[in-house]
């Protein structure tokens, strides 16, 4: 059981790094606005639709 | 609650082949009965029906500029635009003196925040960013769905204010600049502040319990633990529970502070003492080798719950709009001032009594004033709730806040825009909000008794363990505070409430209030205003008397053909008789009419005596009222328009429906009397009173109220503000007044008063709901509390079946949500 020594502190350090990361996220707005953001995919430059071209023939 | 988010992925794509069968579902862009029109706009190759010019002009403009994606993945139709409003108002905007009002300046770089009415999912705010981007000039646009804002930053010298809400404006969106956000900020702050806290109180709690399991578990099984690892799981406890406990906890214990400053006893004070209490004899316990218990699990879940109920509460709060934000979009920021023969455009804040302006057809008056000359017709929906323009002569009063219909006017201001109607509107809804009648002050009130009694019962306790057995006193008080500890009863309500709230959501009923279904549950009166309420404030041609030859049909086709290309409000009222006939050589006249040639002859429509001047007649009758529009051609006069509102297709069940459920209806509106009757009767009203002024209304609403009736009032307009806010619930129209939105309790989203009945089935089941909750929490407390007292219950046991009783609560809330049937849809 000693390993526990050990393993608990390092729950803790994860713990704490967690909360880091969490509250870095609150405070650079990751969590003001949680619909909008799924449309950023559709953000970048829509590709222009290829020009219609007739199938090729079968080879 | 937020309406249901769809992955877009998974909505079916419009394809080629449903393009035909949509010609009867109606407009592409804002889903309107197409009523006869014809137009079509071009969507990526595909011809799609729209209702009118407005849509059809934003609908090529998306597609054309290859954001036709927003028709794929929106999850409600757009709002229609109105054109009526001149597309260069937006100009005023450009000006240094104007501009400063909104527009914060670092380096090189301009920015706003503007606040977007009709912006009604992700795929809006998407089309929005998607256009601002586009812009020459533009360096970051940011558009915020949930809360209808945008953030948008642009080079000062290549574009201005004026161009961006332009292009806001071309999207069929209605952009207001906010001079002002720090209510936004402070919002955001708040939110931002809550979420950290949760997050720690979550995080803290789940340690705590990995910790405090396998303490208990050795407790139950009867093994000894390790004394190196006990101290080890106890010291880790204290070092997880101390920010829980002081960054978590700190707005209980300052809210707690707050009421026992001001005198009383709040829901936070018993809950401080039980923490403060199990804190510190934990953390003695912790260094002491007396053995005692250690009491973290229950302190963090204690504040756990509580912050999770607090965040609930911020949320629902944040809903809410601020009514001088509400207002201050009410007023244009700019009028034309008229200086020595000049049109000047300035700020409306600098417009002083005496001032001649100039207000041009379709803008906002920007002050109360007097009207210089000739006639004018506007409409004063926004003060009055009649939808319908009034004519107004020279030396008239003119209001702040109303529309100007067709003629350009020059007025002479009377009043600053600080001291207009509008504003004294406004101020009269502070005072009726202020006198509120607030369910929840009656609940906190018996809360706090429970308390008192709670507290008492604690220091019985002690008092007495400590003459009979002093070593068992701490732990019976402690189990008697936690137990005691309202908890379950704190969120038997907001967990009934919210989720009915989700379930009215998702019916298209927003709960703005927190307490407003608790209200609604108990309203045995509903007071309708009219206009924009049961009837949906647009106009339609009620009747036609044919005064020559020519029928009723063809006299409709020709009126229609004449009016297509007008914009005037009233025009619309005929859009929908429209064959596809399309006159030529129309000629607008600025309020007087239209007109142009129908299939070789020339025609008139609009005032009388406008159409008496084209036969060369000078009419002689004086002019009607503007809901009387008269057709005529070379020779005679054709026929004669009754123009009136349009009942919602909702409107006539509501009223039984109510009555099914022991509610009686009522018609409160500003219209003349025979239009309510009109109304009344075809909804089935029996109780209707016309010609009621804002004064008025609120007078009769708290008249009811002295009778014991609870009253709920549904409305639209700024005149029904203060109404809205001293009835015991009040309901909003979605496209009412903003400031109307600021003083309901709950949003009719939907537009469909058919819910309204469903609604109050929905609130009575909540309280219903609520009340079991409450009674199983009061049996727990009550129950429990002697037990504890007797020293029958260890703190852990209290803590455990605090927790239990709060999820019990919880789980039988859930029963308020709306059921999934099988395939994911909703059962009624």
């Amino acid at each position: 059981m000693s390993i526990l020594f050990i393993l608990v502190p390092v729950t803790l350090v994860l713990v704490v790094l967690a909360g880091w990361a969490f509250f870095w996220a609150v405070g650079a707005g990751q969590f003001d606005d949680l619909k909008s953001p799924a449309w950023d995919v559709l953000r970048e430059e829509q590709p222009q639709p290829p020009p219609e071209e007739p199938a090729r023939p079968e080879q | 609650m937020s309406a249901r988010t769809v992955d877009p992925l998974l909505l079916p794509h419009r394809s080629a082949e449903t393009a035909p069968e949509s010609a009867n579902q109606g407009c592409f862009h804002c889903g309107e009965p197409l009523l006869g029109s014809r137009l079509v706009a071009q969507i990526d190759g595909r011809s799609e029906p729209v209702c009118c010019q407005g849509c059809l002009a934003v609908a090529e403009l998306i597609a054309g500029a290859g954001l036709s994606d927003y028709y794929r993945f929106r999850e409600r139709v757009a709002e229609r635009p109105t054109l009526t409003e001149q597309q260069d108002a937006w100009s005023a905007y450009s000006l240094p003196d104007v501009a400063a009002q909104f527009v914060r300046s670092s380096g090189e770089c301009d920015s706003a925040t503007f606040a977007i009415d009709g912006l009604r999912c992700s795929a809006c705010s998407w089309l929005v960013d998607q256009s601002l981007a586009r812009l020459d000039g533009v360096r970051e646009a940011s558009t915020n769905a949930s809360t209808g804002r945008a953030h948008v930053s642009w080079d000062r010298d290549r574009l201005d204010l004026g161009a961006v809400l332009r292009a806001i404006a071309r999207l069929g969106y209605r952009p207001h600049p906010l001079g002002d956000d720090n209510l936004v900020q402070a919002q955001q702050r708040e939110r931002r502040n809550a979420l950290k806290r949760l997050l720690v109180s979550g995080f803290g709690m789940m340690q705590v319990m990995m910790f405090a399991i396998a303490i208990y578990a050795a407790q139950i099984a009867g093994e000894r633990m390790q004394p190196e690892l006990l101290a080890l799981f106890r010291g880790v406890s204290l070092l997880v529970a101390t920010p829980v406990m002081f960054y978590a906890g700190a707005p209980i214990f300052r809210s707690a502070w707050a009421s026992v400053r001001a005198g009383g006893v709040g829901m936070d004070v018993p809950v401080s003492a039980a923490l403060l209490l199990a804190y510190s004899a934990s953390v003695w316990n912790t260094f002491s080798d007396s053995g005692g218990e250690i009491y973290f699990d229950s302190v963090t879940m204690f504040i756990f719950f509580l912050t999770l109920a607090r965040f609930v509460q911020m949320s629902l709060r944040h809903r809410t709009t601020e009514v001088s934000d509400a207002l201050a979009r009410q007023l244009p920021a700019c009028a034309h001032r008229v200086v020595d023969g000049e049109i000047v455009d300035a700020p409306t804040s600098d417009l002083r009594p005496s001032d001649v302006i100039l207000v041009r057809p379709g803008e906002v008056i920007p002050a109360d004033g007097e009207l210089l000359q000739g006639d004018a017709s506007v409409n004063e929906a926004l003060l009055t709730g009649e939808s319908l323009p009034v004519r107004r002569r020279a030396g008239e009063q003119l209001t702040a806040g109303s529309v100007n219909i067709d003629a350009p006017i020059y007025m002479r201001v009377s009043a600053t825009a600080a001291a207009s109607g509008l504003r004294r509107i406004a101020a009269m809804l502070q005072r009726a909000q202020a006198h509120k009648p607030a369910l929840a002050r009656a609940a906190d009130a018996a809360a706090a008794r429970f308390l008192r009694y709670v507290l008492l019962g604690a220091g019985l306790t002690a008092a007495i363990w400590l003459a009979v057995d002093p070593t068992r006193a701490f732990e019976a008080t402690l189990a008697v505070l936690v137990v005691a500890c309202p908890c379950a009863f704190a969120i038997a309500m907001p967990a009934a409430l919210s989720a009915s709230a989700a379930h009215l959501a998702r019916k298209g009923v927003l709960i703005v209030q927190p307490d407003a279904l608790e209200s609604l549950a108990g309203v045995d009166r509903v007071v309708f205003d009219k206009t924009g309420t049961l009837t949906r404030g647009e106009v339609s041609v009620q009747r036609c008397i044919p005064l020559a030859e020519l029928d009723e049909a063809q006299c409709m086709r020709i009126a229609a053909a004449l009016e297509r290309a007008s914009e005037h409000p009233l025009a619309r009222a005929f859009a929908s008789l429209s064959s596809g006939e399309i006159a030529d050589d129309v000629h607008t006249f600025a309020g007087a009419g239209v007109e142009g040639v129908v299939a070789g002859r020339r025609y008139r429509i609009g005032s009388p005596r406008f159409v008496a001047e084209l036969r060369g007649a000078a009419s002689a009758e004086a002019e009607l009222a503007a809901t009387v529009v008269a057709l005529g051609d070379e020779q005679r006069e054709l026929a004669r328009f009754e123009l009136r509102d349009t009942l919602r297709e909702s409107a006539p069940g509501v009223a039984s429906a109510l009555r099914e459920r022991g509610v009686v209806s009522e018609i409160l509106s500003g219209d003349s009397s025979e239009a309510v009757a009109a109304i009344a009767s075809r909804c089935g009203v029996t109780r209707q009173f016309a010609r009621r002024d804002p004064t008025e209304k609120l007078s009769h609403v708290q008249a009811l109220q002295a009778e014991g009736r609870r009253v709920a009032m549904i409305g639209d307009g700024v005149n029904d503000a203060p109404v809205l806010a001293a009835a015991d619930v009040s309901i909003a129209m979605a496209r009412g007044a903003g400031l109307a939105h600021a003083s309901a309790d709950m949003v009719l989203v939907g537009e469909n008063l058919a819910v309204l009945p469903e609604a109050i089935d929905v609130a009575r089941r909540t309280l219903r709901v609520a009340r079991q909750n409450m009674i199983w929490a009061a049996v727990y407390n009550f129950g429990s509390l002697p037990l504890a007292a007797l020293g029958f219950i260890p703190p852990w046991v209290a803590a455990l079946g605090m927790s239990l009783s709060s999820i019990a609560v919880v789980l039988n809330a859930t029963r308020l949500l709306p059921r999934r049937t099988v395939n994911g849809g909703v059962a009624p």
